[in-house]
């Protein structure tokens, strides 16, 4: 496999990894992905122990790209010693809003998710594969299902893979929408025909006790879609590109408003937040070179940044010390003409839909935040709305918000004292752009309880923002 | 309004047999009732429990928790128009107000000739396309006002739309709403590797010999 370069002033140069194939119109055929190098990588692995592909992956730190940036090779190393089976489900239920790379890998190399799967069956021992892919993505479906069936014929998966003892069946599934089911225990909990509800943890974590109550190692798309050029070109060659914390390359959405929304594939760590939303390369500025009002980082969870944050890189590490995440690299970006109240009831709504209704802080929490919103929002806002706003937030997300999400230690996967009242984040997700609108735009919140201002659509220009 | 035909009720054997524990299969018979009838009725939600080995109310209580699975009849064609963040900056409000007036119903439900069924959705993953819209989970992007009178005018003689279409599928066709992928998974007898049984199985083969080979 190679990777195209293409050096440049001003950004990191750009290098393809995961969408290396994507210019091609039949990237999604066994002929084009084994005309590109595809399966070697497998067949690499298979010649030698499974225990060199755990290697190979832990020393390329390879992290996690579902949203909460975990190392994959050590994620795979939880499982109990001496339980059988494991399982391995792929999280192909992309839903969090403004992402969109995973349909894109399923939809345009499905051949690079399935050897990714084949090889993190390998290395970790994992005798099933399920490959969840969310429901209301068709094409996705009928792409991976046919690269399957092509991939069953040829012999790369399924009993005595390429004439070896690896044997693993990949499971095509696929969801009924639902957002929550993206989240690791409610999917497997969908995957076992249940309410896509999510299970109390810790202290159990799926690779422990997952799906049937076995050791399942859940992981994205986009990190097993790596997993191909990684084993094929060796640790040591993924860790030129990005930083050495945050190495090889990450695809973002960026959307909003921007000249040119596109989804970017960048070098992870060393590129900047300014980099993507102003380089020629990639969105090339706001749209008719507005200001920069505001921009969410990482998906809807994600706590909102401003212009002084446009110079973080895009990194785990100083993104969370900043008070925000990467999540699943998905970038909206607001101009100077966006209505903030607005924009924020349009991110609460959401979580208020998707809430699966298990916890109820966030069940009824969630809901009193939209209401609240709405109400603003139509000119009926009262005086205490937004301290009311702020309290039923931290009825969700106890103390101050947001809270840096990585410290020395490393990632607070559990955080102690819990910063949440809810089994998963999605409750807490609804406070994200509550404060962050809250704290930043405080004014035009006021102004629309005081002056009664009527609703008006968000994305209608007019001069100024403040109302 | 039926039970699964045998046909389909073969489909719903060889799904179920992908699975160590049958009632995983719930969802994928709910979407095979569904591309049936075009909604998932009673009788089929009973039969698909009598198939995986439930209670029917258990397949209820999955069936009514996922937004795709109808329990009422819907119009043929499943307008979905995202909302959310990105799309809703790039004027998705006003798009889905256009489809509310032209199409004269309003969000949630469907035109009197059982045509057209709008929905007001959330993000459906292709955010730098905004504002877009799904037509029974097929994709268009950058819709405007004109784009979708386009697309509806097409749809109504029976064309199908290519203004705005993203990537058509393997057949480039929009089925009825209930058929969402037109490509199904299907494992040669003599290619599987075996379910992986929770109660049963032990380590795998190729970590056992250190190496597969």
């Amino acid at each position: 496999m190679t990777e195209e370069t293409v050096v440049a002033a001003g950004p990191p140069p750009i290098v393809r990894i995961v969408t290396q194939r994507f210019d091609h119109p039949d990237s999604h055929t066994l002929d084009r992905y084994v005309a590109t190098g595809g399966y070697e990588a497998l067949r690499k692995a298979l010649a030698g122990s499974p225990g060199a592909v755990v290697d190979e992956v832990k020393s390329s730190n390879l992290l996690g790209r579902g949203g909460a940036g975990f190392p994959a090779g050590t994620k795979w190393g939880f499982t109990p010693p001496g339980v059988w089976p494991r399982y391995l489900v792929v999280n192909g239920d992309e839903s969090e809003p403004g992402t969109y790379k995973d349909r894109q890998l399923m939809e345009r190399d499905p051949h690079q998710l399935i050897e990714g799967c084949l090889l993190a069956c390998y290395a970790a021992g994992l005798s099933q594969c399920f490959l969840y892919v969310r429901g209301e993505m068709a094409l996705a479906q009928e792409r991976v299902a046919k690269a399957l069936n092509e991939a069953y014929a040829a012999g790369f998966v399924g009993r005595n893979i390429l004439g070896s003892s690896f044997s693993v069946d990949i499971v095509l599934h696929w969801g009924a929408g639902a957002y929550i089911v993206g989240e690791e225990t409610a999917l497997i909990e969908s995957l076992e025909g249940n309410r896509g509800m999510p299970r109390l943890k810790p202290p159990f974590f799926p690779a422990a006790i997952g799906l049937y109550g076995k050791p399942t190692i859940v992981n994205n798309v986009e990190t097993l879609s790596n997993l191909p050029w990684i084993v094929a070109n060796g640790a040591d060659a993924y860790k030129q590109y990005g930083s050495e914390t945050s190495p090889g390359t990450r695809m973002f959405a960026l959307s909003g408003h921007v000249k040119r929304p596109g989804v970017y594939e960048v070098q992870h760590g060393v590129t900047t937040f300014r980099d993507l939303l102003y380089s020629p390369q990639f969105c090339g500025g706001i749209r008719d070179d507005n200001r920069l009002k505001m921009f969410i980082p990482g998906g809807g969870s994600a706590p909102w940044f401003f212009e002084e944050q446009l110079d973080l890189p895009l990194e785990a590490r100083p993104v969370g010390a900043a008070g925000s995440m990467l999540g699943s690299g998905a970038i909206v970006v607001m101009d100077h003409t966006t209505d903030a109240v607005k924009a924020c009831l349009r991110v609460v709504r959401f979580y208020a839909r998707e809430s699966c209704g298990k916890c109820t802080p966030c069940r009824e929490g969630t809901n009193w935040l939209e209401t609240i919103l709405q109400r603003i929002v139509d000119g009926h806002g009262r005086p205490s709305d937004l301290d009311k706003l702020l309290d039923i937030g931290d009825n969700i997300s106890p103390g101050p918000y947001p809270a840096a999400s990585w410290t020395d230690g490393g990632l607070d996967a559990v955080p102690f004292p819990p910063r949440q009242t809810t089994i998963c984040p999605l409750g807490p997700s609804s406070v994200a752009p509550v404060v962050s609108a809250l704290r930043r735009f405080r004014p035009e919140f006021e102004a629309k309880i005081t002056k009664r201002s009527v609703n008006i659509p968000l994305h209608v220009e007019r001069e100024g923002t403040r109302v | 309004m039926a039970r699964l035909e045998p046909a389909n009720v073969e489909i719903a054997h060889e799904i179920i047999s992908r699975y160590p524990r049958p009632k995983s299969a719930l969802i994928p018979l709910l979407h095979l009732a569904q591309e049936q009838d075009g909604w998932v009725s009673d009788e089929a939600m009973v039969h698909i429990a009598e198939l995986v080995g439930c209670t029917p109310a258990e397949v209820i209580g999955t069936c009514s928790f996922y937004e795709m699975f109808k329990r009422e009849p819907v119009g043929r064609y499943l307008v979905n128009v995202c909302t959310n963040i990105a799309c809703q900056l790039l004027g998705a409000e006003d798009l889905l107000h256009h489809a509310e007036r032209t199409l004269g119903v309003r969000a949630g439900t469907t035109t009197p000739d059982g045509l057209f069924t709008v929905e007001d959705v959330e993000c459906i993953a292709a955010c730098t396309e905004a504002p877009c819209l799904t037509v029974n989970y097929r994709y268009f992007y950058k819709v405007g006002p004109g784009d979708f009178d386009a697309i509806i005018a097409d749809l109504r003689a029976g064309r199908r739309p290519t203004r705005c279409a993203a990537e058509p599928g393997e057949d480039g066709e929009i089925p009825a709403h209930g058929t969402l992928h037109r490509v199904r998974q299907s494992i040669p007898g003599d290619r599987r590797a075996g379910n992986a049984d929770p109660d049963t199985a032990g380590e795998p083969a190729w970590l056992g010999a250190g190496g597969a080979s």
